[in-house]
């Protein structure tokens, strides 16, 4: 089936099965590899990418779906300096260390930040809880969170 | 954990569905928010030859007063109606439980059509719906049909729509009341071990039986949960018991 999408504000066009999810199309048909498939049913949060603005699961959304849609992954949030502080505090607080979840927590994070300009932490711990992290404990992650709200009030 | 092959069709009007599903039988799927049909499809656990892609079919996203009704549309996404004023004023029973279905990126996504059609026994939405009293809209060629919630839930996701019939809306009566809503879970987002909706004196429980349990206020529980990996049966019903205490001691001082 043909499909025409944004992704990172470029105009893409493609052919794909209906059976492809999204994850997929971005890693193996655009190369976009930040995008990380952990368990392809929705509870780690690994593939965290926004769709028209929302959070969504990349291995939870067909290709097709996303057809005429505006997708964003990590890579577009990362090149348009969106999230350069919130990433420049998960360097400086240690919050990664596989790197694995990443992409997903950067972007939770920053859906929560976009709504919430000083969110507590449990309410930071609530909106991460789709999006598992097997090495940190979490607690520097949401450290890093804290530092970039307030960065970003102050 | 990729979904096998499919056909997949986009609809564009809620005949076209009915129609479709009348010409594919069993073998055909609605996909909506698709958050719990394509988990189940990457795992296998389900493989559709046909997935009717409801997702652009306009007019069943709106929430809206109809007289001393809420009417929520089928497409309507989990996160809209969470921070919707409208069902926070009038049906927060409902907020509190939306708090509680996954995390925000399967909210933003996810439709409350396909949750209550999907009929799954530990979800919070259709023990809310009968606690509510709520009446489902079923569109078919014949017309649209009113199904009471408490005769929608037939069974492990089993629900009393045909097989060429649609849900396409939720009529919530809006008449007040105190409610209660906890649910028992490992993980914030997790399905309940146990869960509770209540209004006034209707108890509906979740995630003990094959669909949601009705319980009047003093009545006997008298449940028969699974056991399963998250907890044996015998902790269910203890557990059940103490979030009808809980309800109870909320509602109306007494136990």
């Amino acid at each position: 089936m043909k499909i025409a999408l944004t992704v990172n504000g470029e105009a893409v066009r493609a052919e794909v099965e209906p059976r492809l999810h999204l994850g997929d199309f971005l890693r193996e048909h655009l190369s976009l590899t930040g995008t990380h498939l952990g368990c392809e049913h929705g509870v780690c949060g690994a593939c965290t990418i926004r769709i028209d603005g929302a959070l969504a699961r990349a291995c939870l959304v067909l290709a097709v779906q996303a057809d005429g849609c505006r997708v964003e992954t990590i890579e577009g949030l990362s090149d348009s300096g969106e999230i350069a502080d919130l990433q420049k505090a998960f360097h400086e607080r240690n919050a990664l260390q596989c790197g694995y979840c990443t992409p997903g927590m950067l972007i939770a994070a920053q859906d929560l930040l976009l709504r919430e300009s000083n969110p507590d932490r449990e309410t930071i711990r609530e909106h991460l809880s789709g999006n598992y992290c097997r090495c940190t404990g979490y607690h520097a992650i949401v450290d890093a969170i804290v530092t970039t709200a307030n960065g970003r009030s102050g | 954990m990729k979904a096998p092959a499919f056909d997949y069709v986009r609809a564009t009007t809620v005949a076209e569905v009915c129609a479709l599903l009348a010409e594919h039988g069993p073998d055909a799927r609605i996909l909506a928010g698709g958050q719990s049909l394509l988990p189940a499809m990457n795992l296998r656990l389900a493989s559709p030859s046909v997935l009717i892609d409801i997702g652009r079919i306009s007019g069943l996203d709106a929430i809206e007063m109809r007289g001393d009704r809420l009417r929520i549309g089928a497409l309507v996404r989990h996160q809209t109606v969470l921070r919707d004023g409208l069902v926070a004023r009038h049906v927060p029973l409902l907020t509190e439980a939306l708090r509680h279905v996954a995390h925000p990126a399967i909210r933003a996504r996810g439709t409350i059509g396909g949750n209550l059609a999907h009929a799954d026994p530990a979800s919070e939405l259709p023990a809310c719906m009968v606690a509510l009293q709520a009446v489902m809209l079923a569109d078919s060629p014949r017309g649209t049909r009113r199904i009471a919630a408490e005769y929608f839930f037939t069974g492990l996701f089993q629900t009393a729509l045909a097989p060429d019939e649609m849900l396409t809306a939720v009529d919530i009566p809006l008449t007040g009341g105190s409610w209660f809503f906890e649910e028992i879970a490992r993980r914030s987002g997790d399905y309940a071990i146990v869960g509770l909706a209540a209004l006034g004196s209707r108890l509906a429980f979740f995630s003990v039986g094959d669909r949601p349990v009705l319980r009047q206020a003093g009545e006997a529980l008298a449940l028969d949960p699974p056991d399963d990996l998250q907890a044996t049966a015998a902790m269910r019903v203890h557990l059940a018991g103490v979030l009808r205490d809980r309800a109870l001691l909320a509602l109306g001082g007494r136990i």
